[in-house]
């Protein structure tokens, strides 16, 4: 190889490498440069929000501000991420959702969001439920946290079809009477065991868990000092026998909530009743059940009349770089008109008063739960929710400790005490650090 | 006419020897600078955040010393993941190298579509790890899942396959088997091309059979090849992370009494999803790698005592 040729290889390798970086750097995006465009607020939600048309809704009117909304999947894949973004101080969106469970583990570490009264949240307060919005509350108060979206509102549904193969009553209003409380639920329960249409009455004993202690009890795991009474609090310990009576009475299915199982199990009629909120109408049952069981499942009054489970909020991550705007976004996200669309596309319940009283809301039926008053009778059995105190670390204690060990008694793999036992131990011990 | 004067020449030369002594250093050095940003610095600040107590959701952190460590060593969950650890790592690469044996010495015979197989086999591992994971997930679904179907269409009681340890250490080996087994055996087979012909063909002559032979000579010869795959899959295995978590649908518990948590799933639940502890996770962490690295040893002396090969 001659000099020359060598000499001249090496420029054009040089000149290669050069075009190359030349080329990457101009390819990136310096994202702080939109001075001029319109601020694109991030707007993150798990699960589903029924946010699309609201969304769809603000950009078409508005030029200064538009929302990017990203669907970041489950809760349990978003909770860790949301997490570590807030730890390190970078990637979370400017409004993020919230899970009611997550907001109480953020109520003493607020230190990552940003204080909604100083952007002025303060004239928002009569808008909302007011134990809704006294839950989005830190600091004694002071500070404002999250703004509500939807709250939980509780209802017993249920396959009129299996009901009617076990020669019960299919009437809503005649279920309602037929089972006014827990015990009547368990009797009925026993009755449509009785007569063997190869369904069982209750996807799983821990499904009444929630129902039970939201309606009947004032806290759960925790009290208002945020000690740990989930072992000694009575009502806890009643909702797990009861679970479990009606398991060992071969009422229940015995399916692990939210798993590929019980998806398939509202497809396979395996279970006559579930408790369901009104975000598990629309949002949950009707996609695992299928066009298939149209018009067979109904709505009833839970037995107890009251029932509230779950809800979630929209808080504002303190790294944002736009608090006005992301403010803004929230405010109208949880808005009347918000919550209306919300409802419309996920049936989540509003939290908002006005939006309540709507003809929108309060006449709404569903085509699929047999054209059901779902407005009428999630509203009722909001009424009369007593305020309840969760604590910080609730939604871990039950969901990974409380939950798993039941199922394991509920299966038979432990006997109820040494569930009962495992679990509070854990519990304390998480809470112990 | 030019003279090239006695300085220029010197310093040249002078030029051209650091060139070649300093050149070597500084081509390696952006890897060497990347993995000392992203692979040693991380490696120190997780042995620096061990020391503290450190949640995730807190900005203040209190120095414990050691106590990270002992609490960890104390606690059953953790000595629990410890054994599926090992129980689900034993149970999924002793098989999968025994198989990956066969399937290599079966690979060198002449066979139609020699290249198609053993391309073949190597198709699990380009998969997503994840799609593995979640599609497995169904197919060994407790109550709907299609292995469930089969076993009851042939008379066979159900298995829940999530409630029992065996059962779901036997669905995760399952999985990490149908990965790794066709790369492991990929790496035999190019080990076993290196054997030359005549040793079997002497051994044919003296009478022995191939069976023999493969013991006597084929394993023996890729003695170095097998104490290669031993090791990596005692990393692998150590860190064994996606596919049990996504066999659990996602939820890092492992089983209602926590039958297939690994150490990395309760490094994941303590530091991100329950506990929010970053300073026993932390010291976790630490203790799988010292832990890893034992075991790897530990894996290299077995093997060496047990293929007797060539003395070395």
């Amino acid at each position: 190889m001659s000099v020359t040729s060598r000499r001249w290889r090496t420029l054009a390798a040089a000149a290669a490498v050069a075009g190359l970086v030349l080329g990457a750097a101009a390819c990136s995006k310096d994202p702080a440069k939109t001075t001029n465009g319109p601020i694109t607020i991030k707007v993150q939600t798990f699960g589903n929000f029924g946010y699309g048309k609201a969304v769809e809704d603000w950009n078409a009117s508005h030029t200064d501000i538009k929302i990017d909304h990203q669907k970041m999947g489950e809760l349990r894949d978003f909770a860790p991420q949301l997490a570590q973004w807030l730890a390190a101080g970078a990637g979370a969106g400017d409004v993020v959702g919230l899970e009611e469970g997550q907001l109480l583990g953020y109520i003493k570490n607020h230190q990552g969001f940003l204080n909604l009264f100083d952007v002025g949240g303060k004239e928002l307060e009569k808008t909302y439920v007011s134990w809704k919005w006294e839950r989005g509350l830190a600091d004694d108060g002071k500070f404002l946290l999250g703004l509500g979206t939807d709250v939980g509102g509780t209802a017993l549904c249920y396959r009129r079809d299996l009901f009617e193969k076990a020669h019960l009553p299919t009437d809503r209003e005649a279920v309602a009477q037929l089972i006014p409380t827990w015990d009547a639920y368990v009797s009925v329960g026993k009755q449509f065991a009785a007569a063997n249409t190869g369904a069982k009455w209750l996807d799983s004993a821990t499904s009444i868990m929630q129902p039970y202690i939201m309606q009947q009890g004032s806290s759960w795991n925790f009290d208002a000092s945020d000690k740990f009474i989930g072992d000694t609090n009575p009502t806890v310990r009643k909702a797990w026998d009861l679970g479990l009576q009606m398991a060992a009475e071969g009422l229940t299915a015995k399916l692990a909530r939210w798993s590929p199982d019980w998806d398939a199990a509202f497809k396979n009629s395996a279970f006559a009743t579930v408790f369901c909120p009104a975000w598990m109408t629309e949002g949950v049952i009707k996609p695992r059940a299928g066009d298939g069981n149209t018009g067979k499942w109904d709505v009833a009054t839970m037995p107890g009349g009251v029932g509230n489970w779950g809800g979630s909020y929209l808080a504002v991550p303190k790294q944002t770089t736009h608090p006005k705007e992301a403010y803004q976004v929230a405010k109208y996200l949880t808005s009347k008109e918000g919550h209306l669309a919300a409802f419309k596309e996920a049936a989540a319940m509003p939290s908002d008063v006005a939006a309540l009283d709507d003809p929108a809301f309060a006449n709404s039926t569903s085509a699929y739960f047999n054209n059901a008053p779902i407005g009428k009778i999630f509203a009722a059995s909001v009424k009369g929710v007593k305020p309840m105190v969760l604590g910080s670390k609730h939604q871990q204690i039950w969901e990974t400790i409380c939950e798993p060990a039941m199922q394991s008694a509920e299966q038979g793999k432990a006997t109820s005490d040494a569930a009962w036992a495992k679990w509070v131990g854990e519990a304390k011990k998480l809470v112990s650090g | 006419m030019t003279v090239r004067s006695g300085g220029t020449l010197r310093r040249r030369y002078r030029f051209s020897r650091l060139d070649v002594r300093v050149s070597p250093y500084l081509y390696v050095a952006p890897f060497f600078l990347l993995f000392a940003a992203f692979g040693v610095f991380p490696i120190l600040y997780t042995a620096y955040a061990s020391l503290f107590h450190w949640s995730l959701l807190e900005s203040e952190h209190t120095y414990r010393g050691l106590s990270n460590y002992t609490d960890v060593l104390t606690d059953p969950l953790f000595w629990n993941a410890v054994y599926n650890t090992i129980g689900i790592f034993i149970l999924a690469t002793v098989p999968q190298l025994a198989l990956a044996l066969g399937i290599a010495s079966l690979l060198t015979r002449r066979l139609r579509l020699r290249t198609g197989l053993r391309m073949g086999i190597l198709v699990p591992n380009i998969t997503s790890v994840a799609a593995v994971g979640i599609v497995f997930g169904l197919l060994f679904a407790d109550r709907y899942g299609l292995i469930n179907w089969v076993l009851d269409s042939v008379g066979i009681p159900i298995v829940e396959w999530r409630t029992h340890r065996w059962s779901s250490w036997a669905a995760i080996s399952t999985m990490v088997d149908w990965r790794w087994t066709g790369y492991n055996a990929l790496i035999y087979l190019a080990a076993m091309q290196a054997i030359p012909r005549d040793l079997y063909e002497s051994a044919a002559l003296d009478g022995a059979g191939p069976l023999r032979q493969f013991w006597q000579i084929t394993v023996p010869m890729i003695r170095p090849t097998i104490v290669f795959t031993a090791i990596i899959s005692t990393i692998g295995g150590m860190q064994l992370f996606t596919e049990p978590l996504l066999f659990g649908y996602g939820i890092p518990r492992g089983g209602a009494d926590n039958e297939y948590q690994t150490l990395a799933m309760y490094i994941y639940q303590t530091t991100f999803t329950r506990n929010f502890d970053v300073g026993r996770g932390s010291a976790m962490s630490w203790l799988l790698f010292l832990f890893i690295l034992v075991l790897a040893l530990v894996n290299v002396a077995l093997i060496r005592r047990g293929v007797k090969g060539e003395a070395r």
